[in-house]
């Protein structure tokens, strides 16, 4: 049963590589007013299909009827979305700390190991590290460090992998196995079961 | 270095038998005829100049019509796509010339006319330099077409082309933009024949049909006691008239059209209850309502056929059968979505229902018809005295053509007024801008529609306000020498804004009087026969000496100022609200 309440989404876009497309994927949801929380764009498991993830905080109900528009954009191949419980998911995070902080001071370096932060370069004049993990914790060691002279932060989009074991790789394969001018044999009705949302 | 030079030479000899090394333009054009392109409506300007001029060598298989302005080409093409069921095709050139097409492109996308436009454009090395005619056309119209693209290389404009063609035409037809940069268009390359496009990976024109759904929906139809089919123009896309008609005939159900469904089947078909929507019949309106199963079919479930959506059909399972999935519980949630081309579907269904006769059903929408007939489409097309009606003109030219013409209208009252009372016998007659409501759209697609349908009689219904939005096109129909019979419903007024002030404002009547030239001395600037009538005595002969007039046509009647277009479902207001007055 769906729910009328707002909630994050992550929605995952398989496409062809072409110019202009993001700004065809990014109108859809301009067109409605609605606000991308998080966008990433990367080739993957099928040979020359990229794969969109897009995070946005919105009713089940505006999510299917988007989904719909995107998945019929002539280059976009299919199109599902999930809620946070049916996903694994990443961010990626740098912070940029003055050396000389760190070195000084002892709470730091534990501070980072409490955080799982890995040092990526070390100069004289500043450190940069990086986590992986939920907002939340990335959010976290921000705060910590902004007493400590952050110097810069930058945080990178939400990638996401589903939990049921077969994915969507089984389900593309699918789409790209069938006859020229055939759909695939599903829909979201079949696939709530199975953790997929898709049409 | 010597083995490989006669390598390359030996591979050209091989070659040189298929392929010709020809320019882009040449290809373009090469590739429009392979496509069965036989009409291009157009306007040159620098960036498009080496297509045009490839065009010179050609114009024995491609005929150029010459429009005044942009505009005017996409609203011909989208004319000549609805009558003809062909792809419309559009050539225009950059900056303004692009820009201009902006609004006929924004009409094809959401009225599913499939439309082919090509874009001049700068040379690539000037991209994103701000360079002279240079404009962002793809991005422009990335939001209002089905797909576009720019071409940057030679090379690329046949494989394009055929995909461009193959997308505007099949699944939910649409408009495409090909933009092709000046330097593509000069650029001789090797051309080895046109290959049509018959698959995209990515795209998948047609959802699979799925037979569950089509059981389901027959068994919903099978037990209904009050079945409704609403009809739109998805079944004059999918060419299914014969299938529609099939089906509405076997299970015996009322049906009412979108105004882009009418002539799906006759308008005098005894099932056909009439029309949906604002301005729509009374019967169909306030039916909706009391239905249990609502059929629809390749219709969209516009805001101006629903009304208040969560007053709308409330009690009733809904079928939706439409090509586009993104349709599906879009604006109404579907019991039952039949996903696929109707054509396919409305056969399946059909083999599945029972024959039926819905009698005191189908009398019910007679008899809340027969109402709106004595209160107000009696007085309305036959008044006794006082101005003349715009309703009268649309009854006399039916009585004149017996519903065997096509009928193009413009955007407002007058266009309701002919949805309404027009007499269709024919599918593909009725040629309107309906989902965004162009004004100056019936000028210029009349043009168009009929190049598409030379054998047909092409009337253009349009408002003295639309008329002037488009009035250059009259030298289009000057020089091309087309036959277009042109009736100008002069009202004095912007009409359908009037009567929502009216209406709505208290009578405000802010900017809607508006002026118009003398336009039979117009016409006869664009040496263009004409007449104007105001008496209702002469009403019918002008009508007659229009129609029998060989070549194009003005007649300008003039109408009652303040006549408002009843029925109407105010805005915000449920179907079943609709006013007869």
């Amino acid at each position: 049963m769906e729910t009328i309440a707002k909630q994050e989404f992550t929605i995952t876009v398989y496409t062809e590589n072409q110019v202009g497309l993001l700004n065809r994927i990014a109108i859809i949801f301009s067109r409605r007013k609605l606000n991308i929380d998080s966008l990433n764009t990367s080739p993957s498991e099928v040979d020359s299909i990229h794969r969109f993830n897009i995070v946005i905080t919105e009713t089940e109900d505006v999510i299917r009827k988007v989904a719909r528009q995107l998945e019929k954009q002539v280059e976009v191949l299919k199109v599902y979305y999930n809620t946070n419980e049916d996903i694994i998911w990443q961010e990626l995070a740098l912070y940029k700390v003055p050396t000389d902080v760190i070195a000084e001071k002892v709470s730091v370096e534990r501070l980072l190991r409490q955080y799982g932060a890995r040092a990526v370069v070390i100069r004289s004049d500043y450190t940069v590290f990086e986590t992986t993990g939920h907002r939340e914790e990335t959010d976290a060691l921000v705060e910590v460090l902004r007493e400590y002279g952050l110097i810069e932060f930058v945080r990178s989009a939400r990638i996401a992998i589903i939990k049921a074991s077969d994915g969507f790789h089984t389900k593309i394969n699918e789409f790209e196995n069938q006859q020229p001018g055939e759909q695939v044999f599903e829909n979201e009705y079949l696939n709530n079961g199975q953790k997929v949302f898709t049409m | 270095m010597e083995t490989l030079e006669i390598k390359t030479a030996q591979n050209t000899q091989t070659v040189a038998a298929v392929t010709q090394n020809i320019s882009g333009s040449e290809i373009l054009l090469k590739g429009l005829i392979e496509e069965g392109v036989e009409t291009i409506f157009g306007y040159p300007g620098g960036a498009i100049m080496p297509i045009y001029d490839a065009l010179y060598d050609y114009t024995d298989k491609l005929k150029h019509i010459l429009v005044r302005h942009e505009q005017g080409a996409t609203h011909a093409a989208q004319g000549y796509a609805r009558s003809s069921g062909k792809v419309g095709v559009v050539f225009a050139t950059s900056g303004p010339g692009a820009t201009n097409l902006i609004t006929g492109i924004a009409d094809a996308q959401i009225d599913s006319t499939p439309m082919v436009c090509i874009t001049g454009q700068v040379f690539a090395h000037l991209l994103g330099t701000d360079a002279f005619q240079e404009t962002d056309v793809i991005n422009i119209t990335t939001p209002i077409t089905k797909w576009n693209y720019q071409v940057t290389d030679a090379s690329e404009i046949a494989e394009v082309l055929a995909k461009a063609f193959y997308i505007a035409r099949t699944g939910r037809p649409g408009p495409v933009v090909i933009d092709i940069t000046k330097n593509a268009q000069i650029q001789k390359v090797d051309f080895e024949g046109y290959i049509k496009c018959e698959h995209i990976r990515s795209y998948r024109p047609k959802p699979i049909i799925r037979t569950n759904y089509i059981e389901q929906a027959a068994e919903l139809i099978n037990s209904a006691k009050k079945p409704f089919i609403l009809f739109g123009q998805g079944i004059l896309l999918g060419n299914a008239e014969a299938e529609f008609k099939a089906f509405v005939e076997k299970t015996g159900i009322p049906a009412a059209w979108t105004i882009m469904g009418v002539g799906a089947i006759p308008t005098n078909h005894p099932l056909n209850v009439g029309m949906l929507g604002m301005h729509g019949n009374n019967g169909p309106n306030v039916l909706t309502n009391e239905c249990d199963v609502l059929i629809a079919i390749g219709m969209r479930f516009d805001d101006r056929v629903t009304g208040r959506l969560d007053k709308y059909a409330k009690q009733a399972k809904v079928i939706h059968l439409d090509i586009d999935p993104a349709e599906i519980d879009k604006n109404v949630k579907a019991t039952v979505p039949v996903w696929g081309d109707c054509k396919e579907t409305l056969p399946l269904l059909t083999q599945l229902v029972d024959e039926k006769k819905h009698s005191d059903w189908l009398a019910q929408f007679r008899a809340l018809n027969q109402i709106e007939i004595d209160e107000l489409i009696t007085p309305e097309l036959h008044p006794q005295s006082g101005e003349i009606t715009m309703g009268e003109v649309i009854h006399q030219l039916n009585l004149l053509t017996n519903g065997d013409a096509i009928i193009v209208t413009d955007v407002g009252q007058h266009q309701m007024v002919a949805c309404r009372y027009a007499k269709f016998n024919h599918t593909r007659s009725n040629i309107t801008s309906g989902g965004l409501g162009t004004m100056g759209f019936a000028l210029p697609a009349a043009i168009g529609a009929k190049f598409g349908a030379q054998d047909k009689t092409v009337v253009a219904v349009i408002g003295d306000g639309g008329f002037q939005m488009t009035i250059q096109e009259l030298g289009t129909i000057m020089q091309s020498g087309i036959d277009v019979k042109i009736i100008i419903l002069n009202n004095q007024f912007l009409g359908m804004v009037r009567q929502w002030q009216e209406l709505f404002n208290d009578r405000r009547y802010s900017f809607v009087d508006i002026t118009s030239p003398d336009f039979v001395a117009v016409a006869k600037g664009y040496y263009i026969e004409s007449q104007k009538v105001s008496e209702r005595e002469k009403l019918v002969d002008a009508l007659t000496a229009m129609l029998n007039h060989k070549g194009s046509y003005l007649l300008e009647v003039m109408v009652t100022k303040e006549n408002n277009v009843f029925p109407m479902v105010p805005q915000g207001c449920s179907v079943s609200e609709i006013r007869l007055k």
